[in-house]
C-alpha cells in the first residue's frame, strides 16, 4: 500500500545534509516571502490574469528574464561553491564538500547555465523583440508559446526538486556519461531528476522553436522579404531551426537513457549487448550544436548593437546572414570532436576536426564584419558597446583554444582538462552571456521605458572582464600543466594551488559584477530616467513602438520598404496615426495545467509512484482535448477602442514627460545614500506596522 | 472587421497551423530517426539469443502493413469527403480508417504478447530491446492517432462539419499518413532486412 501511495519516496531520502537543508530552507523562505508580499498587496489575481496566464510574448519573455536571472544567481553560488573547494583541497586538506557532493554541484551547474539560464534568458529575448522586429503582434501559435514556457518552468521546478523531496542529484556530469548513469552505477534517482528535467523543458523548448519558426516565416510585416529582415531575427531563425533539428533527438535519447534505467533495456548498458559509446554520439548530435542554438541570436544582438552605436548600417549584410547559415549548418556535422579519444578512426577524427576548424570561417566572417560596421562608425561607447567589446576579446581566445582543440592528436591532451573548461566558458560567457548582457542593456528602455544606469553598468562590466581574466586565465595554465576537469582534491606537490586560489578571487569579483548588476537594476529603478519610445536613435521596427509597447504591438502594422525599417521611416517623417481592428489571442490557463500535470508526471516517473503517472497522463490528454475544441480562443479589439487606449498612452507619455527634470545617473554612492534613506524612514515611521 | 477580413485572418491563421504542424512532424522523424539509427546499430547485439530471422512471422508483419496502407488509403477517400463538405462519407470512411488502426494495433499487441511469452522482453537483449521501443513508440503513436480521431470524430457527430473540423481532419490525416511512412520504413528495415 506505501509503495503504491508514494512509490520509493521515504522519510530517508528527505534532505538531511547541511547542504540540501540550506537549499531547502531557502527555497522555502524565498517562497513563504513571496506568499506573504503578494496576499499584503492584495496581488494574487492580477498575478494570476496579468502574468501567469497572459500569452503575451511581451510578459513570457519578462518572465524568462525573471526565472533565468534567478537561476544564474543559483548557478553561480554554484561556481563559487565548486572555485572555494578547489582553492582549499589540497594535500592533507580535503576542502569543505565530499567529493558525492562535488560531483552534484558541477552537474547541477552545467544543467542549469545551459538549460535554465542560457536558454530561458534567450528564449525570454526572441519573446520579446523578434515579433516586434517583424512588425506582428503576436505569435503564430500563442498557445504553444505559453506551453513551452511553463514546460520550461516544469524543468525548473524538477532540477530544484530534490532540496524539497530529497534524494540527490545527478553526480554524473551535464551530459550524464553512460555507463556511469546507468542504474548499475548511479542507483539513486539523481539520474532520473536529471532525465525529467531535461525532458520536459527540451519539449517546452521544441514547441517555442516550432512556433518562432512559423512566425518569422509567416508574419512578417508586407515588405519585409527575408533579406530584409534585421539581424537578430536571422541570428533567431537559424537558432531555432537548429533547436527544432536537435531537440528531438535529444527527447528520444533521454526516453532510452530513462528506460534502461526504469525498465531494464540495454542500449547504454555495458551488459546484455548495449553500446555506451552510442549514447555519446547520440547526446553530442544534440549537445554540440545546442551551444550554437545559444550563440546565434547573440550574434543577431551584437550585429544590432555594433549597428546601431556606430550610426551605420552594418557592413555586409549578407555575408553576415550567409555566415550565420555557415555557422548554423556546419554546427551540425562536429560533434565528434568531444570524443577523439574514444577510439573512432583516424578518418574519421581527421573529418571532424577539418568541420570544426572550418566553423571558424563563417564565426570570423562575422567578427570582421561586426569591426568592418566599426570602421569609420560615429561609435558611442554606452554600456551596450562595452559588452560587444568585451564579448570581441573573450570569444576571440575562445575560438583559438576551440581550433587548437580541433586538431586530433593535440586533443589527445586537451582532453577532459581544464584547458577545455576554459574554452568553452570564455565562449558561452563571452558569447552568450556576454551577448544576453549586452541585449538587455540595448533593450532594457524597450521593455521598461527607462535606460539602465550607465554609471554603475560600466563598473559592473569592468568586474565581470577583471573577474573573468583572473578566474579563467589561471584555467588555461592549468589545464597546460595536466589539472582534469571536476577536480576536488589535488596534490600539493602540483604547485597548483595559488592558481586555483586566483580563480577563486575571480570569482568573487564575478560575483561583485553581478551585485552591480543588481545594484544597477536597482537605481535605473529608482531614479526612472524616462525616455521616448527611442532612446538609441534605432534602426528597426521595435523602436517604432512606443516604451514599453502596448500589448498588441502596432495600432497599424507597418510597410517595410528596406532593412534598416524605422531608419527610412523617421527619415520620410513618422505617419499620422490610423487606427483599425485588431484580433488578440485570449489569455489562457492551459499551459499552466498540462505543465503542472507532465510535472506531476515526471515526479511519479523519478519515484516511481505509478498512481500519479496515469492519473497526470489523463489529465494532460484531457485537457488536450478540452482545449482542442474549444473554439473561443480570440477577441477583437475595435478601431474606437484602440483609439482611446492610444489616446490614453499618449496623454500618460505627455504627462510624464512634463514633469521629467532631466536626472542624472545616481552613482553607486547616491544609490547606498537613497537606500540608507530609505531604510532609515521605514524604521522610523514604522511602515511595516499599517500598511 | 468585416467577414471577409475575418475569413482572410482565419485563412491566414490556418495556414501558419498547417506549416506548423509540418514541422512538428518533421521534429517526430527526427526522433524516428534516432530510434532507427539505435536499431541500426544494436541489431546484431543478440547476446547470444535469437536473432530476428527466427523471431519474426512475416505473413503477420505483411498482414499488419496491407491494413495500415488500406487504412491510408481509406484516410485519404475520408479527406475527399470532407473538402466537399459531407459528413456522412467524412463519419463512415474515418470509421473504417479508425478501425482498421484498431486491427493493425491487434495484431501489434498480439505478436508483442507472443514474443514475450517466448521469453523475448524488452530485457533480453540490446537487440529486443531496441525493436521493441521502436515498434512499441510507432504503436503509442497510432494509439494516440486513434484518440485523436475518435475525438474529432465524436465532435464531428455532434457539431457537424464546420471549417475547423476539417482543418483537424487535415492535420490528423497528415500525421496518418506520416506514421503509414514510418511503418514503411519499420517493415523494410526491421522486417525485410531480417530475412535477406
Amino acid at each position: 500500500m506505501k509503495e503504491f501511495l508514494i512509490g520509493n519516496l521515504t522519510w530517508s531520502s528527505l534532505p538531511h545534509e547541511w547542504f540540501t537543508i540550506g537549499g531547502t530552507v531557502a527555497f522555502l523562505f524565498l517562497a513563504l516571502i513571496v506568499v506573504v508580499v503578494l496576499t499584503r498587496m492584495k496581488r494574487w489575481k492580477w498575478l494570476w490574469n496579468e502574468w501567469l496566464t497572459s500569452v503575451d510574448p511581451k510578459k513570457i519573455g519578462i518572465m524568462y528574464f525573471i526565472v533565468g536571472g534567478a537561476m544564474l544567481l543559483r548557478g553561480g553560488l554554484d561556481a563559487l561553491m565548486m572555485w572555494l573547494q578547489q582553492a582549499l583541497s589540497v594535500g592533507a586538506s580535503h576542502g569543505y564538500l565530499s567529493s558525492d557532493h562535488f560531483q552534484q554541484i558541477f552537474t547541477a551547474h552545467g544543467n542549469i547555465m545551459v538549460f535554465f539560464v542560457a536558454m530561458a534568458l534567450i528564449f525570454g529575448l526572441i519573446n520579446y523583440i523578434v515579433p516586434l522586429q517583424i512588425g506582428a503582434r503576436d505569435l503564430a501559435s500563442p498557445l504553444m508559446n505559453t506551453l513551452g514556457f511553463w514546460l520550461f518552468i516544469g524543468g525548473v521546478i524538477m532540477v530544484n526538486m530534490f532540496f524539497i523531496f530529497g534524494g540527490q542529484y545527478a553526480a554524473t556530469g551535464w551530459l550524464a556519461v553512460q555507463p556511469l548513469a546507468s542504474k548499475a552505477f548511479s542507483p539513486g534517482v539523481g539520474v532520473d531528476y536529471w532525465v525529467w528535467s531535461l525532458m520536459i523543458s527540451g519539449i517546452g523548448t521544441t514547441l517555442g522553436a516550432i512556433n518562432f519558426i512559423m512566425t518569422i516565416l509567416k508574419m512578417r510585416a508586407p515588405g519585409m522579404s527575408l533579406m530584409k529582415m534585421p539581424l537578430f531575427t536571422w541570428g533567431s531563425l537559424f537558432s531555432m531551426i537548429m533547436a527544432v533539428t536537435i531537440f528531438p533527438l535529444l527527447t528520444a535519447t533521454l526516453f532510452l537513457v530513462y528506460f534502461d534505467r526504469a525498465l531494464g533495456t540495454h542500449f547504454f548498458t555495458t551488459l546484455g549487448g548495449g553500446d555506451p559509446m552510442m549514447y555519446t554520439n547520440l547526446i553530442w548530435m544534440w549537445g554540440h550544436p545546442e551551444v550554437y542554438v545559444l550563440i546565434l541570436p547573440a550574434f543577431g544582438v551584437f550585429s544590432e548593437v555594433v549597428s546601431t552605436f556606430s550610426r551605420k548600417p552594418i557592413a555586409s549584410y549578407k555575408s553576415a546572414v550567409f555566415g550565420m547559415l555557415g555557422v548554423s549548418s556546419l554546427a551540425l556535422s562536429v560533434w565528434l570532436h568531444h570524443f577523439f579519444t574514444m577510439g573512432a578512426s583516424a578518418d574519421i577524427n581527421a573529418f571532424f576536426g577539418l568541420m570544426t576548424m572550418i566553423i571558424a570561417v563563417p564565426t570570423s566572417v562575422l567578427v570582421f564584419n561586426w569591426i568592418a560596421t566599426l570602421y569609420k562608425g560615429r561609435i558611442r561607447f554606452e554600456t551596450p558597446m562595452l559588452w560587444f567589446l568585451g564579448f570581441v576579446g573573450i570569444f576571440a581566445i575562445g575560438g583559438i583554444s576551440g581550433v587548437m582543440l580541433a586538431v586530433p592528436p593535440a586533443d589527445f591532451q586537451f582532453h577532459n582538462s581544464l584547458f577545455l573548461v576554459a574554452h568553452f566558458h570564455s565562449t558561452v560567457i563571452g558569447g552568450v552571456l556576454f551577448g544576453i548582457f549586452c541585449a538587455i542593456t540595448y533593450w532594457f528602455p524597450k521593455f521598461t521605458g527607462f535606460k539602465l544606469n550607465e554609471k554603475i553598468g560600466k563598473y559592473a562590466f569592468g568586474c565581470w572582464i577583471v573577474g573573468f581574466c583572473l578566474s579563467f586565465i589561471p584555467m588555461y595554465i592549468l589545464g597546460f600543466m595536466g589539472a582534469s576537469r571536476r577536480l576536488d582534491h589535488y596534490d600539493a606537490s602540483t604547485g597548483w594551488q595559488p592558481l586555483f586560489i586566483m580563480m577563486f578571487v575571480g570569482g568573487l569579483v564575478i560575483a561583485l559584477g553581478v551585485i552591480l548588476q543588481l545594484a544597477q537594476m536597482l537605481a535605473s529603478i529608482i531614479q526612472k530616467n524616462r525616455v521616448n519610445g527611442d532612446p538609441w536613435d534605432g534602426r528597426t521596427l521595435e523602436w517604432a513602438t512606443p516604451s514599453p509597447p502596448q500589448f498588441y504591438n502596432f495600432t497599424t502594422i507597418p510597410q517595410v520598404t528596406s532593412r534598416d525599417a524605422y531608419l527610412d521611416m523617421k527619415q520620410q517623417g513618422l505617419a499620422e496615426p490610423a487606427y483599425e481592428d485588431i484580433h488578440m489571442p485570449k489569455s489562457t490557463a492551459v499551459g499552466i495545467y498540462i505543465s503542472a500535470f507532465a510535472t506531476l508526471a515526471s515526479f511519479g516517473f523519478v519515484w516511481n509512484i505509478k498512481w500519479l503517472i496515469v492519473a497526470s497522463i489523463i489529465g494532460i490528454i484531457v485537457t488536450f482535448i478540452i482545449r482542442g475544441f474549444n473554439e473561443d480562443s480570440e477577441y477583437t479589439l475595435t478601431a474606437d477602442e484602440v483609439r482611446k487606449l492610444e489616446e490614453a498612452r499618449t496623454k500618460k507619455i505627455r504627462d510624464a514627460a512634463a514633469h521629467q527634470q532631466n536626472v542624472e545617473d545616481l552613482s553607486i554612492w547616491d544609490l547606498v545614500k537613497v537606500i540608507y534613506a530609505f531604510a532609515m524612514d521605514v524604521l522610523k515611521n514604522k511602515r511595516w506596522k499599517r500598511a | 472587421m468585416s467577414p471577409q477580413e475575418l475569413s482572410h485572418h482565419q485563412a491566414a491563421a490556418d495556414d501558419r497551423t498547417l506549416f506548423g504542424f509540418w514541422i512538428y512532424l518533421m521534429t517526430d522523424l527526427l526522433m524516428f530517426a534516432v530510434l532507427f539509427a539505435v536499431y541500426a546499430v544494436l541489431h546484431n547485439n543478440t547476446f547470444g539469443g535469437e536473432t530476428g530471422r527466427e523471431l519474426f512471422k512475416l505473413p503477420l508483419a505483411l498482414a499488419e502493413t496491407l491494413i495500415l496502407l488500406t487504412s491510408s488509403f481509406t484516410c485519404g477517400i475520408g479527406m475527399i469527403a470532407a473538402r466537399r463538405g459531407n459528413k456522412n462519407q467524412v463519419l463512415i470512411w474515418f470509421g473504417i480508417t479508425f478501425i482498421l488502426g484498431l486491427a493493425f494495433l491487434g495484431l501489434e499487441l498480439a505478436e508483442f504478447s507472443s514474443l514475450i511469452s517466448e521469453g523475448h522482453t524488452l530485457h533480453s537483449n540490446a537487440f529486443m530491446s531496441s525493436f521493441f521501443v521502436l515498434l512499441g513508440t510507432h504503436g503509442l503513436h497510432i494509439s494516440a492517432g486513434l484518440l485523436w480521431m475518435g475525438t474529432t470524430l465524436g465532435y464531428i457527430m455532434k457539431r457537424g462539419l464546420n471549417n475547423s473540423m476539417v482543418r483537424k481532419l487535415t492535420m490528423l490525416s497528415l500525421f496518418w499518413h506520416f506514421l503509414d511512412i514510418v511503418w514503411i520504413f519499420i517493415f523494410t528495415i526491421v522486417y525485410l532486412r531480417a530475412f535477406v
